[in-house]
């Protein structure tokens, strides 16, 4: 009797693999809501003009559907994103992991945590009240809207990111290198460069892939403070309009099954597709990491 | 710190200087990091405590958004928030509990893994879209409070599953093999055992999540928000206001003087909420960490 009802499953026992499917169900359901929504928009505009066409006026007659404008703006401050909170991030993990004492370690961890989660559009309006100004007094520009400004907040918002996981990554290299690295003679300096830095690297370049992900996906903070032009941005301190904004932006206005409509779901197909590249890159280089 | 550099170069080691030089710059990158975010807490702060006042945080919106107060978008938020909730969090639980105790198949275990964290990963304005698309027409729930809740439960399903998890693993194997030694069944020794002793974990992680789902902008924007309603949601198909979209609102639509202050009061209300439940989901996992019994 005892061993019968072991091995009898309750009803929610037998409903725990459905239960589970539920976050794959639902990506995969976005995947294709995403595809059946874009593909009308190959009617008006061949996939080589939409992914190259220079020119985003969907509203014309007939209309303009080349994203490369968009996607170039997305790269740019995404880009620049990284270039500032990679340098940021990283030092913060080093000094956390190997620096701080204890007790400073103590408060600093969860301090970066509750930061990390300060809302995207709070950053955005401290973007727009705050940085804006200052980037534009001190760059000479027409206005502190622009890629650059973007840039320097998404950064603010990726360094969490990159800080917590390149961390994790340095406080899990094992106690031998340290030693072995000491013992020959190397200071503590020498040790971090040239043993730690490089054993944790895998672990520091999940946490970038990461970041850039995040940066790419960010939608409020570029859409307010970003600038909002849509031509190919002649420089980083030109106002863009990367294409989580051009999303967030104009399905507002777009008319239900337009051209337009259909472009700016195949935009977020272009999205999505990226950024499971770039997390299936970083499972696979955090699957390495465990591996050793 | 300084006198220990120079010091180092007066005994010519270079090597000092280096490391001295090395660990200044780590000292910067913490303190920048640190001060940035100081400073927007603390600028937001100043130029928006003026606003708060108990009738903001009690009144609806009244002169065309330049006077009264904020308390439709605050029940907004709340409401969503909660409704996220109620979807994503057995949902998550028991994800975990299945990937922590029942997986067995590793191929399925391993599709289902690649599923969630390609999940996290996708961007809040996709899921924005896949809302409109599903859940708002082809569901034709609408713009609506209940669109909204189903976008932000399926955007923090992810989190809550990894918090789930972790806590269900830090239990000891001891107390379940003990608990199934008795002759409690696997559901038994879970609900019974493993669960009550990783609670204060789940409840970190779900806390952190609602803090995230308060925060979204994106995903609501084409499924639930709306800049004003006059009255108060009174069903699940009702459009809401919400926190969020009321800032980005205020500061691109229109540009009535008086926006940018009521702005700068919604902000940091926002802001507080949200550092808040952050504080206290710490606050639980700390305490709960030193009072560990085992």
């Amino acid at each position: 009797m005892a061993t019968h009802q072991g091995m009898r499953k309750n009803f929610i026992e037998r409903i725990l693999p459905l239960i589970a499917s539920v976050s794959l169900v639902f990506l995969l359901g976005i995947a294709v809501t995403l595809i059946a929504a874009s593909l009308p928009v190959f009617k008006s505009v061949s996939l080589q003009g939409f992914l190259f066409g220079k020119e985003w006026i969907p509203t014309a007659e007939p209309p303009s559907l080349g994203i490369w404008s968009l996607m170039v703006a997305s790269f740019y401050v995404t880009v620049g994103a990284v270039v500032f909170a990679l340098p940021l991030g990283l030092g913060s993990a080093v000094y956390i992991a190997e620096l701080a004492s204890p007790r400073v370690k103590e408060i600093l961890k969860p301090v970066m945590e509750i930061l990390a989660g300060i809302p995207s559009v709070v950053f955005g309006f401290f973007g727009i009240v705050f940085v804006a100004p200052i980037v534009q007094k001190i760059f000479h520009l027409d206005t502190g809207l622009c890629g650059f400004t973007a840039a320097v907040i998404l950064g603010l918002m990726v360094i969490p990111t990159i800080s917590s996981m390149s961390e994790d990554a340095i406080s899990a290299i094992s106690k031998d290198l340290r030693n072995a690295s000491y013992a020959l003679g190397a200071n503590r300096w020498e040790t971090i460069v040239k043993a730690i830095i490089p054993a944790a690297k895998s672990g520091i370049f999940t946490s970038i892939i990461l970041g850039i992900s995040r940066a790419l996906g960010e939608t409020m903070t570029v859409l307010m403070v970003a600038g909002g032009a849509v031509k190919i941005p002649g420089s980083i301190f030109s106002p863009m309009r990367p294409m989580t904004a051009t999303i967030a932006g104009e399905m507002g206005e777009a008319v239900t099954g337009s051209p337009h409509y259909h472009a700016l779901f195949a935009m977020g197909l272009v999205l999505f597709v990226i950024n499971i590249i770039f997390n299936l890159t970083a499972d696979y280089f955090q699957k390495g990491k465990r591996n050793v | 710190m300084f006198d220990a550099m120079i010091k180092a170069v007066n005994k010519r080691d270079r090597r000092t200087v280096m490391q001295e030089a090395g660990f200044l710059l780590l000292k910067l990158c913490i303190l920048i990091v640190i001060l940035s975010l100081g400073i927007l807490i603390f600028y937001i702060f100043m130029r928006g405590y003026k606003v708060i006042s108990f009738d903001f945080l009690t009144q609806s919106p009244r002169e065309g958004m330049v006077e009264g107060g904020i308390f439709p978008a605050i029940l907004g938020t709340f409401l969503l928030s909660i409704g996220a909730l109620i979807f994503a969090l057995p949902t998550g639980v028991l994800t975990a509990v299945w990937l922590t105790e029942y997986a067995d198949n590793p191929k399925f275990v391993r599709m289902i893994r690649v599923g969630i964290n390609s999940l996290a990963g996708v961007p809040s304005i996709v899921f924005g879209l896949f809302g409109l698309m599903f859940f708002v027409k082809f569901m034709q729930f609408g713009v609506s409070l209940l669109s909204g809740s189903f976008v932000l439960g399926i955007l923090i399903l992810p989190t809550i599953i990894g918090a789930s998890e972790e806590a269900l693993l830090t239990v000891p194997k001891g107390f379940k093999e003990a608990s199934l030694a008795l002759g409690a069944t696997r559901w038994e020794t879970m609900y019974k055992i493993i669960l009550p002793n990783s609670v204060s974990g789940i409840i970190t992680g779900v806390i952190l999540s609602v803090g995230r789902a308060a925060g979204e902008t994106a995903p609501i924007l084409m499924t639930a928000a709306t800049f004003y309603t006059a009255k108060l949601p009174n069903s699940v198909f009702s459009k809401v206001m919400a926190l969020p979209y009321h800032i980005y609102a205020l500061m691109t639509e229109g540009s009535k003087k008086g926006q940018t202050e009521i702005a700068f009061g919604t902000a940091l209300v926002l802001l507080l909420l949200v550092l808040a439940i952050n504080s206290i989901a710490i606050y639980i996992r700390i305490k709960a960490r030193r009072a560990r019994k085992w």
